[in-house]
């Protein structure tokens, strides 16, 4: 393993400073360091590919303690690494769910053995994620969670809400929701609209997140503490997260890839690889989302990566669990949708893997010199078809496979340690076989 | 198959006499009172034709006014799911009592059997004849049921390579029987 | 000429106007095997169909138990409570269980929309959606389909209003597919919580009140109405529906005195029609019944002349 080398002729793009240019970096002992200060240093020539900070992914279940057959802390950081990043935050829906220090203490345990990348861990909201009472959000924090959620799950008490997000503040610890009204669109399938009415699948209304986003606001702006929407899926939550966040509410917004790439009419086949909650919604909500990304509104794309085994999937829809993989596939679908499409620049799409997550988590990003030496290394045009086969996680539950796509992580290096390489010559620690 | 593939066996006027043929045989194997109780059954679609035909010649020189029948056999094909898709399927109709009467089946060609064999399983759940007789246009032999016609208009044994049809002024535009290559 | 080439029929949404007028076409001569003094042709002999009824019926399955057999297929009769469903086993499994016994075709009903479509394309045997969910129900709409055209004469043109719970109906999305298709002009109404909107996007007029749904329609199609809708807060009482959406005597006046009324069953009498109007001279909810008979063997004998050997 090398421990000090030089990363040359890379694009180096690290939007936390501003900087998209040609330059060498130079990395030892898991740090940055000037490419001058290292003498008889391994040269990987990067040469058309772009150099950028390790993209970090807000929204990933890894399954475990609980349900390792479709995942594991070690197979969901291996995928992680296939996709280019360095970070991932564990959403704490396990069996258990970590919403005690014992839980988050296990699974650091199990991190600290498995995982290829960072794994970063929230606590729950509520004890047993059931919108009762709130778990120990003081001890959590002792234990080292950057955050809380009751991810897929939403607590529907207004007044528990109110109280998190007033103790939370006292800990600094950011409220990442969920937002579901749990009785609007109740045992929904899909996105109630065109396609649902035709395929006499049961809806999930558009109203259904954006009841709970507006209440969000309010509360954000009354206690002026942060909340982090998750998976934001509708252009009325688009507009009310805008009009907040300019009237300086601290609110924040994360868009998943499929959310970007897909729309509800994928569902007319039945294929369960398109069963998410939030669903898939219309065109027009897809549109307003991408706008969201151009104007600020969304900081962040995090993948919700939430495996399933095939048994799980190969059944009747409505049996059907909702989630599918991301990991492997948000890199190459933002590129096609938003780069190459010209939604958004490099530059401002790697900030919302990057700069945008780290804000929300106080984290550290960027390439300067001193920084923890974490890098993804992406080509933004290499051409290339999905194959889910190959895919490192342990579920195949995608709707991306077989997809045509331009884009792709070539190389992620998590604290000077290259994880994950497919650049020729150049070994990683997980490799296809 | 293709047109071009298919030499012309029989011309209409060689189809005209053949028919007469046949309503001559029939009205001499049956005397006046006989022939007023048969009745003919065409079996759908190329059978309809020659029995329409073979009623109408016997009408001239008789002036009995035979009832006929539309039979159409696909439900009782022997080879459903064996072959790519079903034919489809014509209308039946027996405008008549089939108990007890005479009745006279009318195909074109006369092959392999198996079209009269569920023929005669259709007529038995439509009632119970007093006796069956077939009459067709062209026996081209190579039999693979124990079936043999009754009345045969043109005699043409060809091998179970060849293909022998029947093309009618009412359906096609012209009388004619053909010859071609199985593919 | 249009020739029958699918294995299963899902859902009409799947088919041609040729296709769908292909299947009205076979049932024609089916019928008259009905009316026949023997009422069997041996069509299907040798061929094992499974009626797996997930979820309970006993019309529909009734009618397709009586169609296969007078096509003289082997019959095997499944339900929810009888499969290994009940003890765990995944849809996919049971239907491949069911296949391993060498089943020519599976007539299913299931509580699941699109269920089918996952057998179909992991199955080898035909499959026979005999509804899914709120999805589709294409026999039913076949047989309704067909007792419009022995009435009328024709689809094209005539107009056709479905009244009811729209939302949750595989019937009425089996109608209204197959009806717009064959050119009739389709229009929906009933509560505005049951009525979605969006059939517009496929041309089909939508109206919250009766009178405006039935006045000039050539045929009406009353659809069965839930009681456990009026717990999910659709509709405020059954009694209400029956006052405001019901066909009654007060009601009826808006129909024209030649439109036929049909209803797919079973009927709350008294609720969405009355009594005097489902046994009257415009109802043809019996002859319903009757030509699914034909409809069904025409589709079990199209669908039986298309599986690989």
């Amino acid at each position: 393993m090398k421990t000090s080398y030089i990363l040359k002729n890379g694009r180096v793009i690290d939007p936390s400073r501003g900087i998209d240019r040609k330059m060498d970096i130079g990395v030892r002992e898991g740090k940055i360091v000037s490419p001058s200060k290292i003498k008889d240093a391994d040269v990987i020539d990067l040469k058309g590919l772009v150099v950028a900070p390790g993209f970090i992914d807000m929204h990933v279940h890894l399954r475990q303690p609980g349900k390792t057959d479709s995942e594991t802390v070690r197979t969901g950081t291996r995928a992680a690494a296939a996709g280019g990043f360095t970070k991932v935050v564990a959403m704490p829906n396990t069996s258990p769910p970590t919403d005690n220090p014992g839980t988050i203490e296990l699974v650091k345990r199990i991190a600290k053995d498995e995982a290829v990348v960072k794994v970063l861990l929230c606590g729950c909201i509520s004890k047993n994620q059931e919108g009762k009472e709130m778990t120990g959000i003081g001890s959590l924090k002792k234990a080292g969670v950057v955050a809380l959620t009751d991810d897929g799950k939403c607590v529907q008490n207004h007044e528990l809400m109110r109280h998190v997000l007033e103790y939370s503040k006292s800990f600094g610890l950011p409220i990442l929701d969920h937002c579901e009204d749990e009785k609007l669109g109740s045992g929904g399938m899909m996105h109630e609209g065109t396609w649902s009415v035709l395929l006499g699948l049961r809806g999930i209304p558009a109203a259904s997140e954006e009841i709970v986003v507006a209440r969000d606001i309010i509360l954000a702006e009354m206690i002026d503490w942060k909340i982090h929407f998750q998976h934001i899926s509708t252009s009325g939550s688009v507009r009310m997260i805008k009009d907040a966040r300019k009237r300086g509410v601290k609110v924040t917004a994360e868009v998943t890839p499929h959310h970007i790439a897909l729309t509800d009419e994928e569902i007319k086949h039945f294929d369960t690889n398109y069963k998410m909650n939030p669903p898939l919604r219309s065109e027009e909500h897809r549109r307003s989302l991408i706008e969201g990304l151009k104007d600020g509104t969304i900081t962040v794309i995090a993948t919700d990566h939430a495996p399933h085994t095939e048994t799980e999937k190969l059944v009747e829809f409505d049996y059907a669990p909702f989630g599918i993989v991301g990991l492997e596939t948000a890199v190459p679908v933002c590129m096609t949708e938003l780069y190459h499409k010209k939604h958004l620049t490099l530059s401002k799409l790697i900030s919302k893997f990057t700069v945008g997550p780290a804000e929300i988590l106080g984290l550290k990003t960027g390439l300067a010199e001193g920084s923890v030496a974490d890098i993804t290394i992406i080509d933004p045009s290499l051409k290339h078809k999905i194959d889910a086969s190959s895919f490192f996680t342990k579920s195949r539950n995608t709707p991306f496979d077989g997809c045509e796509v331009r884009g792709k992580a070539m190389a992620t290096i998590v604290a000077g340690n290259i994880v994950y390489s497919c650049i020729a010559g150049i070994p990683g620690i997980v490799a296809h076989r | 198959m293709q047109k071009q593939d298919r030499t012309l066996l029989f011309d209409e006027k060689k189809i005209a006499g053949a028919i007469d043929k046949v309503a001559k045989a029939i009205c001499s194997d049956f005397d006046k009172s006989e022939l007023s109780e048969i009745a003919f059954l065409g079996i759908q679609l190329k059978g309809l034709p020659i029995a329409r035909r073979i009623v109408d010649s016997i009408r001239k020189s008789s002036g009995l006014e035979i009832p006929l029948g539309k039979l159409d056999i696909s439900m009782y094909r022997d080879d459903i799911g064996m072959r790519k898709t079903l034919p489809q399927i014509h209308e039946t109709d027996i405008p008549f009592d089939i108990n007890n009467r005479t009745i006279v089946l009318v195909d074109d060609v006369l092959h392999t059997g198996r079209t009269i064999r569920a023929a005669l399983d259709a007529m038995t759940d439509y009632g119970r004849p007093a006796m069956i007789k077939l009459a067709v246009l062209v026996d081209r032999g190579m039999r693979e049921f124990p079936i043999q016609a009754d009345y045969v208009g043109l005699l043409h044994h060809v091998s179970g390579k060849d293909h022998v049809s029947v093309s009618w002024k009412e359906l096609e535009g012209r009388d004619a029987v053909y010859l071609s290559q199985k593919k | 000429m249009t020739r029958w080439t699918k294995k299963d029929l899902l859902a009409l949404y799947d088919l041609s106007a040729e296709e769908i007028q292909l299947i009205l076409d076979t049932a024609l001569e089916f019928k008259k095997v009905s009316e026949r003094r023997v009422k069997k042709v041996p069509a299907l002999r040798g061929k094992t169909v499974v009626n797996f009824f997930v979820e309970p019926s006993t019309r529909t399955r009734a009618s397709f138990e009586l169609a296969e057999q007078r096509l003289s297929a082997d019959i095997v009769n499944m339900s929810a409570s009888t499969s290994s469903l009940s003890k765990g086993e995944t849809l996919l499994d049971t239907a491949k269980n069911i296949e391993a016994l060498q089943v020519d075709l599976i007539v299913m009903r299931h509580s699941a929309a699109g269920a089918h479509k996952m057998l179909a394309k992991n199955l080898r045997c035909g499959v026979i959606n005999a509804g899914d969910g709120a999805h589709e129900h294409p026999t039913q709409a076949l047989l309704d389909m067909f007792t419009i055209i022995q009435k009328k004469g024709k689809l094209e043109g005539l107009k056709v209003a479905i009244v009811g719970d729209i939302l949750h109906s595989r019937v009425a999305r089996s109608n209204i597919w197959g009806l717009i298709k064959l050119g009739a002009k389709v229009t929906i109404g009933g509560p505005a919580t049951l009525v979605p909107k969006e059939f517009r996007k496929i041309g089909v007029r939508v109206c919250d009140n009766l009178k405006d749904t039935i006045e000039d329609a050539d045929v009406v199609n009353l659809l069965r109405i839930q009681h456990e809708r009026q717990r999910e807060s659709f509709f405020p009482s059954v009694n209400e529906y029956a006052n405001i959406f019901g066909l009654n005597r007060e009601t009826i006046k808006y129909l024209k005195p030649d439109a036929l009324v049909m209803h797919p069953g079973p009927i709350n009498r008294g609720v969405e029609v009355e009594a005097s109007i489902a046994d009257g001279p415009q109802s043809v909810i019996l002859e319903q019944v009757t030509n699914g008979l034909a409809v069904r063997m025409a589709v079990l004998y199209l669908v039986a002349g298309c599986l690989e050997k």
